[in-house]
């Protein structure tokens, strides 16, 4: 098999791989292009990664497969609420949804709860999908609306941590150190729910 | 294709025509695209790469096509190698891939260029 070519840069041109998948079936190692140009950093206009962070996470509702019935994100105040954005065409996704399966059995006696939004086009992959991985949480499908809702998700996987009280803690996106988003879970999950000022 | 040079060739406005395709998901096309781009199927399902023939039945086969996903990291994504190679076994010549190294978020929109919303 062959192995992955890492990017490689010089002063004059970049060349990139194709994706593993093309690579596979094209066996080409050519590069793609050569450009002449220094890829320059830009401002982020309208993409608003982090906005959400220690913002009361937006409210939603959605049906969930499971049951048929409509949730509410509201429905979960009080819990810590990992939320997943993905679909079943995106690796990263995949490799990450049985350690939630396996967190949401661990720690939601404590209080955790998993709630996975799938970004794919129609639902009739995801309930495959769903009966392959045996979800142990509610899976409902997602839209635009609901990805611009949380700060444009464009590319998966995006995953929030909500604390009890519903305030967004962390935003983690791509392939991420799930021992990372575990250890802040955890944080989450040993702070007590913020009691409600008197009037 | 970098994505800052696909950005530069759309301020161009004396620049050829350009057929630009997204071969990803489209709920995240819906959300933001590349102005002018079309919606052409997810590369990695064979309705999609069917969608993709369609388009570009009629198009002569030295026309620059530019194909761009952004749907996850490049090394992960399942639709442009398949959507590459259709159009390349199709007999297109000029068919160029914009490399989205995370997603279309971080390697797009971030960067501040510019985007279209809606289906």
């Amino acid at each position: 098999m062959q192995k992955d070519t890492p990017l490689k840069r010089d002063d004059s041109a970049i060349s990139i791989p194709l994706p593993s998948a093309a690579r596979r079936t094209f066996s080409l190692r050519a590069p793609l292009l050569l450009l002449s140009a220094i890829l320059l950093g830009g401002s982020a206009l309208g993409y608003s990664e982090n906005a959400l962070v220690n913002r009361h996470a937006p409210a939603f509702a959605r049906v969930d497969l499971h049951t048929s019935q409509q949730i509410h994100l509201s429905d979960y105040r009080g819990k810590v609420v990992l939320l997943n954005f993905w679909a079943t065409w995106c690796a990263p996704c995949l490799l990450e949804m049985p350690r939630f399966v396996a967190w949401q059995r661990q720690y939601g006696k404590s209080g955790l709860q998993v709630l996975g939004v799938s970004m794919d086009d129609d639902d009739s992959p995801v309930r495959s999908l769903d009966r392959k991985l045996i979800l142990n949480y509610p899976v409902v499908m997602g839209d635009e609306k609901l990805g611009e809702l949380y700060g444009g998700v464009l590319g998966l996987p995006v995953t929030y941590l909500v604390d009890r009280n519903g305030v967004v803690r962390a935003r983690f996106q791509g392939e991420t150190d799930l021992d990372k988003i575990e250890e802040q879970l955890k944080l989450l999950l040993s702070a007590p729910r913020a009691t409600s000022r008197p009037h | 294709m970098q994505p800052k040079l696909l950005n530069d060739m759309l301020q161009k406005p004396s620049h050829q025509p350009l057929l630009i395709l997204q071969v990803g998901s489209h709920l995240l096309f819906a959300e933001a695209h590349i102005p002018g781009s079309e919606y052409a199927g997810p590369g990695s399902q064979p309705a999609g790469l069917e969608l993709l023939r369609k388009r570009v039945a009629s198009e002569p086969k030295n026309r620059l096509i530019v194909l761009y996903c952004g749907c996850c990291p490049w090394d992960r994504c399942p639709n442009m190698g398949p959507a590459y190679r259709q159009l390349r076994d199709l007999g297109f010549t000029n068919v160029k891939a914009v490399y989205m190294a995370s997603n279309f978020g971080d390697d797009w929109v971030a960067k501040g260029y510019p985007v279209e919303k809606g289906r």
